[in-house]
């Protein structure tokens, strides 16, 4: 007896590709007029949303009534906005050389702190500094290294504005001083801590590229302004500063090294007006009276937080989001109503590779209609806020980029999530509201609602908003009293993680998505 | 009118998804609520936050899936082409649209009415353990409380308004996908654009003309005086949304073929 094989036709190369199955589905997508529409609509939202908000933004700088251009935002080593404001009592040191110095007061005075804001209060505010820096001169925004003793604090090293690192926590005073040292060799600064100028215990080291050879040495104080944050009317916070001022009394002061004798130079260096209370009660300054140097100063040494971001521009964003949903789940409800899904799946059998092929086309379409539409927003809504005379905190080149690319990659993600979503609740409301809801939605409720801030962190963390971070440009810096919420762009997760919550949930979507359309029918 | 009503009532009930979306709309709503109130926290100092607002927070996730039901009311029977039957059998087609309206308004009225008590019950337990106490000047929430009670009851109504809105959008734009799109989209996308602006007057007038924005102002129990319209006129700016949007969608779908 013999058997003959069934007949089975030889299948034709190329006919189930992967590459076939992409074709396929951007033909889908191309010729379908809506589709296309909203997807440009999309795009011309975003932008014009963005560039509406950048014309509407307006700054300007006056002295009493009389607006002046705005001064110049010194800029650091590492290329970021600076505060640099601080009163120096110092000398040149040619080579290398340290500074000792005993602290053993630190007093200061708040102005019209709440409940009430009426009076004037003694205190000192967290981040108040007094101690030893050696700096590249006194122009703002130069590199300098110092140790310092901290408001509330405790002692730090900090250089060039955005390094910062802890010493041994607590205050100062006159029965528990402390002595602070800083050694300069070459380039690198290296900064020591005592409680009784004989053991000593090292801190932190520094590296300056590029010191020269004659440094500023000396004793500075600073004190940053005591932040309150109020709630706003129609949502948002207004933030307000209000001055401060630090007195540190210093003895014992010892130089190495290379400096010419002579007196101390004194420089309130960055300091542009004065308070009433700088004019009638405490100046800044120095006073010093057998070896003992009382030194009173205002201001920070500190990376700069005031001032609009890159991103800002893309706020508008979330507008052509929701179109881009709208799309990405149409993309493959469109096929169950129409039925048109059986010939889908007719001719690519193999579900999952269908669907991958679906996800790869609508992400790749987003992405590039996205990237279009952030790259002229970043890029013209900068020149539009800065002629209307907004300062725009500097960023890196590379920063700006991942604003601009990852935005769109979070739009293309998205719009993968949402095709996911569509294909498992296989019903566009449904799959369109699910998206909005976790993508859209928490993103709203977090930075323009009543929402407080610890809902909103969660919700930026746990959601697939969490992706908005990639947009941030400017970290949060411990170091400076900031009001960091999402409500002022600042998010709880670094943007790269955030983005990764987004692409999980898409890939779990997904997984899910293709497990079912290969269990049910179709 | 009664028959129209009553067909429709049967469409509604039994069609599978409607149940779950109102059971849906009072968990979310609650879940949302009770969620806000329990991160919330008030120090003996004093907080700027409004309990009420607080404790119906979930009203702004809630309405979202009002709106879903609301758009299936009508969008569904595009979808699978039962509207041409519909309209064989009831060829007055305003009579139709207020029908639907009626019945979802009464779905909505008592889905709303549960998720809103809830909220406010879950608002009352939780809230006092996160500073909201009478040793610190914040009476415990209760519905005898006058500005209280406007805002709950106000709630109830802003999530009946959101259902009408829906509908009328529904009727105008026919497919559900991208009705539910254009009606989440009106509702979220104001709040974003009023941060966007940074000009006081806009912003304020922006804020007037946000449905979900002036609308949610009926939830306001302290700084009244700073909110750019009073409670009561603000949840008129929704209702006036919700007028148009049914005028507009029972003229569409008068005018047009189905």
């Amino acid at each position: 007896m013999t058997t003959t094989a069934p007949y089975r036709p030889r299948p034709r190369a190329g006919r189930d590709g992967f590459a076939h199955l992409l074709h396929a589905e951007w033909t889908k997508f191309r010729t379908v007029r809506g589709w296309v529409t909203t997807m440009v609509i999309a795009a011309l939202v975003t932008v014009l949303l963005g560039l509406l908000a950048a014309a509407g933004s307006h700054a300007s700088c006056s002295e009493g009534p009389v607006e002046v251009a705005c001064p110049a935002v010194p800029v650091g080593p590492g290329g970021e906005a600076v505060e640099d404001q601080f009163y120096f009592a110092h000398r040149s040191l040619t080579g290398n050389g340290d500074i000792t110095a005993r602290l053993t007061s630190m007093t200061g005075i708040i102005t019209y702190p709440p409940p009430d804001h009426d009076k004037i209060v003694p205190g000192l505010v967290p981040w108040a500094k007094a101690g030893v820096i050696v700096k590249d001169g006194t122009r703002q925004g130069s590199a300098y290294a110092a140790m310092m003793v901290t408001g509330s604090h405790g002692v730090r090293m900090q250089h060039n504005f955005t390094e910062d690192t802890a010493g041994r926590p607590g205050g100062v005073s006159a029965a528990s001083p402390r002595w602070l040292r800083l050694t300069r060799s070459g380039d690198t600064l290296t900064g020591y801590e005592s409680a009784d100028g004989t053991r000593w215990t090292k801190v932190g080291t520094a590296h300056l590229a590029g010191l020269p050879a004659t440094v500023q040495i000396g004793l500075f104080v600073a004190s940053p302004g005591d932040l309150t944050v109020k709630r706003a009317d129609l949502g948002g916070s207004i933030e307000q500063m209000r001055f401060t001022q630090a007195t540190a009394v210093f003895d014992n002061v010892g130089l190495r090294g290379d400096v010419p004798g002579g007196a101390w130079s004194r420089d309130a260096v960055g300091v542009t007006g004065t308070t009433d209370w700088e004019r009638y009660h405490r100046p800044n300054g120095v006073l010093e009276s057998g070896g003992t140097f009382t030194v009173t100063g205002a201001g920070d040494l500190a990376p700069r937080m005031d001032g609009q971001t890159v991103e800002r521009t893309l706020t508008g964003a979330l507008t052509g989001l929701i179109l881009v949903i709208v799309v990405a789940v149409m993309f493959v409800t469109g096929e169950y109503r129409r039925g048109m899904i059986r010939t889908t799946l007719l001719a690519g059998p193999r579900r999952g590779r269908t669907l991958a092929a679906k996800a790869l086309v609508i992400g790749a379409v987003t992405f590039v209609a996205a990237l279009a539409a952030t790259t002229v927003t970043v890029t013209a809504g900068k020149r539009i806020l800065r002629s209307n005379g907004n300062y725009i905190l500097p960023v890196s080149p590379l920063t700006e980029l991942r604003v601009v690319v990852g935005v769109a990659a979070l739009f293309g993600v998205a719009a993968v999530l949402a095709l996911a979503l569509g294909a498992v609740f296989r019903r566009g409301v449904a799959a369109i509201v699910t998206a909005v809801v976790v993508i859209v939605v928490p993103s709203i409720l977090a930075t323009v609602s009543v929402l407080p801030e610890g809902a909103a962190r969660w919700l930026l963390r746990l959601t697939p908003a969490a992706g908005f971070a990639i947009q941030q440009s400017v970290p949060e810096y411990p170091q400076v009293t900031g009001h960091y919420v999402p409500q002022a762009g600042y998010y709880p997760l670094a943007p790269w993680a955030g983005l990764a919550v987004l692409c999980a949930y898409a890939a779990l979507a997904l997984v899910l998505a293709v497990v079912l359309l290969r269990r049910r029918d179709a | 009118m009664r028959q129209q009503l009553h067909a429709e009532w049967t469409k509604l009930r039994t069609v599978t998804g409607t149940g779950r979306l109102l059971l849906g709309t009072v968990m979310l709503t609650l879940a949302v609520s009770a969620a806000a109130a329990a991160a919330v926290s008030c120090p003996p100092a004093g907080c700027d936050y409004d309990p009420a607002e607080i404790s119906l927070f979930g009203v702004q996730l809630g309405q979202a899936v009002v709106a879903i039901l609301a758009v299936l009311t009508i969008s569904g029977e595009y979808g699978t082409g039962m509207i041409r039957t519909t309209l064989a059998a009831m060829p007055v087609r305003t009579t139709v649209l207020a029908a639907k309206a009626v019945v979802l308004t009464g779905l909505t009225l008592a889905a709303g009415t549960l998720a809103v008590l809830a909220s406010v019950l879950a608002g009352r337990l939780i809230l006092p353990g996160n500073g909201f106490t009478p040793a610190h000047g914040r009476p415990l929430l209760s519905l005898a409380d006058g500005p209280m009670l406007r805002a709950a009851a106000g709630s109830v109504l802003y999530l009946v308004l959101i259902a009408l809105l829906s509908l009328g959008i529904a009727a105008a734009v026919r497919d559900s996908a991208v009705a539910v799109g254009s009606v989440l989209g009106l509702l979220y996308l104001f709040p974003v654009v009023i941060l966007m602006v940074s000009d006081q007057d806009w912003q304020r007038l922006l804020w007037r003309i946000s449905p979900m924005n002036a609308g949610l102002a009926i939830q306001a129990t302290t700084h009244l005086s700073s909110l750019p319209l009073s409670p009561w006129a603000g949840l008129g700016v929704l209702a006036v949304w919700a007028a148009a949007a049914l005028l507009g969608g029972g003229l569409l779908l008068r005018l047009r073929d189905a």
